[in-house]
């Protein structure tokens, strides 16, 4: 791509932020980069010792040990799916490290003050600093808003460990619990114990039983009844140690009609063997509470020929338990070799509501099956889905989902609008919906459509003088620009930001 | 790979039951047909492909009884100029059937040509099935190419000038026929190909359909009558360049019916049209099961697909669209649709699509829903009795599919029958 030059003159009609991305397009991947820190490896492989080494690491309980054990005797007898469209070298998960952390990081830091300074300088090279007095720095846009309406607290997970969170002090006053989940192991045992693994039971599928068994750090939400979370909440996943699984575990509770929202952005250095990354979030929503959970995933891809990137297997899931609870999924996928994630709802409270944002991104050799599923049961529920996937180079991309309406699910609506962009004649679009409906009330609208990118107007931005990546860039953003408005501000420039990079080499 | 056991037993259990037709030049193309069968075995309820139609019915090696309808009605197209042939529980009846011959067709019977040593349909049967088994495999398809007694073997050379109609009767309460149609239509040709009838308790058919560049061939089909009856069909039709193929079925009654078309576009500038409409009431299972491949440029195709479903009725819709890697300029559409007409029934659509090419406009809809009460209303405040403005709209429904058909006269009988249909069964 041509740099543009800086002081060139930004064409009537033409967004900023989009002249923006594209300038900022150096490298190909921004956070390819490691930091080199000593670490602490548990010994490869995964054996019932390791998960009481992870269980004993993290200072946990024996009711929690014995949750792990009896998750990895499930997980043997479990097989890896094979029904996504997705095609990688068998993973040998004996290969493995499933836990590593910083040696600064042996005994626990009791402040931000105390954490190694190669740390915190990681996650500043990330634009993500671990203080307080900052807001998200280097998201272009936010200098611009005072401050103290854009407080965001973060928890950084550094390998297997969280290494901070901010603001806990200010949330606390709220009495929002924010922190890692090892933290809340130990010191919240009666929620964690009542919630963990309820959304997505320990055999739910065979990467979420691997994660039951060995996940490491992870963050943890409680919002009370009725409170208003006063600042977002973000988690930052940065792997660094080669041969290393990230496997974290994320619990959000919502109470009676409490608010939150929460961030997720994640990262990794180039490598050129692949990454084994699978996570699990389960989200409670309780009456007329409100839960808006958004990722901007950025996972290391691969290089141009698709060696290395992170293999990410992600079970996320929402339980709507009470009436006229509400949750929102954003994603923003455009990192990762391969990407398996359906992130859901189960809509169990009469009027709940659940809605699901995507843009999946696919360059090269990125091959990605994400979708979602509404599982409809409680009255007058409504859903709403609208995934926007983009594939170039040979990559493969595949919108898969669920709209089930079942039988009590009376006057329930669906909406779905799912839609494919091809760039380039090598890459391939795919669209597997399932729909089910088991009631007459319930009404199911799905629609998708697969095209390449308009050349009308890409006519008219090379007429207004822009190059061609540029003018792909700022159709493509037009084309994402319904879930892009889904997502909180910060997310949405540094998503905006993603795509054009993404596609980067993608027009020939 | 070792089958699972439990369909390793199932299959056997089946074939045990089926003598393979020896001798001519089908032998060894229904042997082959059987190694595919025994390869990946007979559907269970636990493959993929039958997720939402459990295929029991269709498998089990005796089949379950159907009683005949005893119905003075006349049968769908009984008011047409067209050429009989005639099929009772799936054995050709001479005496029932038209003279075969026509100008500008040869329509001979399977069972008699299979014993030659040689013949044209060598080259088609079993060979499009064949094809077909990639990427999802269809072993019912398989079963009847090895194991189909009789059928018609159809090669349109001309334009003939009546329709050829395939009828099918129903008279054992315990038949099971299977039977297997293959026709060729040469370049520039065209003909209508008619079938109507319940064929047995439980019926299998196939039909392999090689459209030349530029032939046309028109498909209509009622499937109807009986309510206990089974059926598993499959279409599997390749298409030349700038050929036309257009296929109809309207479905009503059966306990179980799994309609697949295997639809593949090699030539430049095709056209595939499928459609159908059903009206499902109580026990009933209807599965349209569609895949389109397109695998040239320029390429059309359509599905539209409307069920119309009541007092438990189930409607399935499997569809996808293809596109290779070199078919650009593809046209692809798809719709699938369902009327639900009170809370029990079901719809269960998977509709997708999967494309390796960019230069391509697909797109596909699906939707279920109620009556419109608005629509309802308006009818009712213009003085029309809520039934009639019941079927009012489930006929305007059903309408988009019933357009397919291009003989305007065949799509009134259609309609005709349809609004007999609701109202009967009201």
């Amino acid at each position: 791509m041509t740099a543009l030059d800086h002081s060139s003159q930004v064409k009537e009609g033409v967004d900023q932020d989009t002249v923006e991305a594209v300038r900022e397009v150096g490298g190909v991947y921004k956070h390819g980069w490691s930091t080199d820190i000593e670490m602490e490896y548990a010994p490869k492989g995964l054996t019932p010792d390791i998960v009481r080494l992870i269980s004993e690491k993290n200072e946990e309980p024996e009711w929690m040990t014995d949750w792990r054990l009896a998750a990895y005797d499930r997980w043997l007898t479990k097989k890896e799916p094979e029904w996504a469209m997705i095609d990688y070298p068998e993973i040998d998960f004996q290969d493995q490290y499933y836990y590593a952390r910083p040696k600064s990081m042996m005994v626990k830091p009791k402040s931000l003050d105390e954490v190694d300074p190669k740390l915190l300088a990681t996650y500043e090279k990330l634009g993500i600093p671990l203080s307080e007095q900052m807001i998200l720095a280097g998201v272009e846009g936010a200098e611009a808003t005072p401050a103290e309406a854009r407080k965001v607290a973060v928890d950084a997970v550094f390998d297997s460990v969280s290494i901070g969170t901010t603001f806990q002090e200010d949330l606390k006053k709220a009495g929002v619990i924010f922190c890692s989940i090892s933290d809340a192991i130990r010191d919240h045992p009666e929620l964690v114990r009542k919630y963990l693994g309820t959304v997505v039971p320990v055999s739910d599928n065979f990467y979420a039983t691997l994660n039951s068994a060995v996940f490491t750090d992870g963050s943890f939400v409680y919002v009370p009844p009725g409170v208003r979370c006063p600042m977002e909440l973000s988690t930052y996943f940065r792997i660094n140690a080669e041969n290393t699984g990230q496997f974290e575990r994320t619990l959000i509770i919502a109470d009676k009609g409490s608010y939150v929202s929460y961030l997720e952005g994640c990262t990794a250095p180039k490598r050129d063997v692949a990454q084994l990354h699978a996570a699990v979030v389960e989200i409670i929503v309780e009456e007329d509470a409100e839960v808006k959970y958004s990722t901007v995933q950025n996972w290391y891809p691969g290089d141009e020929d698709g060696k290395g990137g992170i293999y990410n297997f992600v079970t996320k899931r929402a339980d709507c338990r009470g009436d006229r609870s509400k949750v929102m999924w954003t994603q923003v996928e455009t990192g990762s070799a391969v990407t398996w994630k359906y992130p859901s709802c189960i809509l169990r409270g009469d009027d709940s509501q659940g809605e699901f944002y995507s843009i999946a991104i696919t360059n090269h050799w990125q091959q990605a099956d994400t979708g979602t599923k509404m599982i409809h049961l409680g009255k007058d529920t409504k859903s709403r889905i609208v995934s926007k996937g983009i594939s170039a180079g040979q990559a493969q991309n595949t919108y898969r989902g669920l709209v089930s309406m079942h039988p009590k699910a009376q006057n329930a609506r669906n909406y779905t609008q799912c839609d494919s962009l091809l760039i380039g004649d090598k890459c391939g679009a795919h669209a597997i919906p399932y729909i089910e409906v088991k009631n007459n009330s319930a009404r199911v609208e799905h629609e998708a459509t697969a095209s390449k990118v308009d050349e009308d107007q890409l006519f008219y931005c090379r007429s207004r003088g822009m190059d061609e990546e540029e003018a792909v860039a700022l159709v493509v953003n037009g084309f994402c620009k319904d879930v892009l408005q889904a997502l909180p501000m910060e997310f949405a420039m540094e998503a905006q930001q993603l795509v054009a990079i993404s596609l980067e080499g993608s027009v020939g | 790979m070792a089958l699972p056991e439990i369909k390793q037993t199932a299959t056997e259990a089946r074939l045990a039951t089926l003598s393979l037709p020896e001798g001519g030049w089908s032998e060894p193309a229904r042997r082959a047909a059987l190694a595919r069968v025994q390869r990946v075995g007979l559907p269970d309820r636990r493959d993929e492909y039958w997720k939402f139609t459990r295929p029991d019915a269709l498998v089990q090696p005796v089949a379950p009884q159907a009683a005949v309808l005893k119905s003075d009605e006349s049968m769908v197209f009984d008011s047409f100029e067209r050429l009989k042939i005639v099929f009772v529980d799936g054995v050709f009846d001479p005496q029932a059937s038209d003279d075969l011959s026509l100008e500008g067709v040869s329509v001979e019977r399977l069972a008699k040509i299979a014993e030659q040593d040689i013949h044209w349909a060598r080259d088609l049967y079993g060979t499009l099935e064949e094809r077909g088994q990639e990427p999802v495999a269809r072993p019912l398809a398989a079963l009847n190419t090895a194991f189909a007694r009789d059928g018609v073997v159809i090669h349109v050379t001309g334009k003939p000038s009546r329709p050829i109609s395939l009828i099918y009767r129903h008279e054992a309460e315990d038949s099971d026929p299977m039977l297997h149609h293959v026709v060729r239509v040469d370049p520039g040709a065209e003909a209508t190909i008619l079938e109507n009838g319940p064929a047995g308790a439980r019926f299998s058919a196939v039909m392999e359909i090689d459209v030349a560049d530029t032939g046309t061939l028109h498909h209509i089909r009622a499937q109807g009558r009986d309510h206990e009856r089974s059926a598993v069909t499959h279409i599997f039709a390749r298409l030349g360049a700038e050929s036309t193929f257009k296929s109809f079925t309207v479905t009503v009654n059966g306990h179980l019916t799994r309609n697949e078309a295997v639809i593949e576009l090699t030539g430049d500038d095709a056209v595939a049209h499928i459609a159908g409409a059903c009206v499902g009431d109580g026990d009933f299972h209807h599965d349209d099961t569609i895949f389109v491949t397109h695998d040239a440029l320029n390429c059309e195709s359509r599905q539209v697909f409307k069920k119309v479903l009541r007092n438990g009725a189930v409607g399935v819709f499997q569809g996808k669209i293809l596109v290779k890697p070199d078919a650009q300029k593809t046209d692809g559409y798809q719709i699938s649709q369902a009327l639900m007409l009170d809370d029990d029934s079901q719809f269960l659509a998977k509709p997708e699509l999967e494309i390796h090419a960019d230069d391509v406009a697909c797109s596909h809809g699906c939707t279920s829903g109620a009556i419109d009460e608005r629509a309802l209303y308006y009818l009712r405040s213009r003085g029309i009795p809520k039934a009639r403005a019941t079927d009012l709209l489930t006929l305007a429904f059903l309408a988009e599919a019933v357009e397919e058909i291009e003989d305007p006269a065949l799509a009134d009988d259609i309609v005709a029958r349809l609004e007999s249909w609701l109202i009967r069964r009201r």
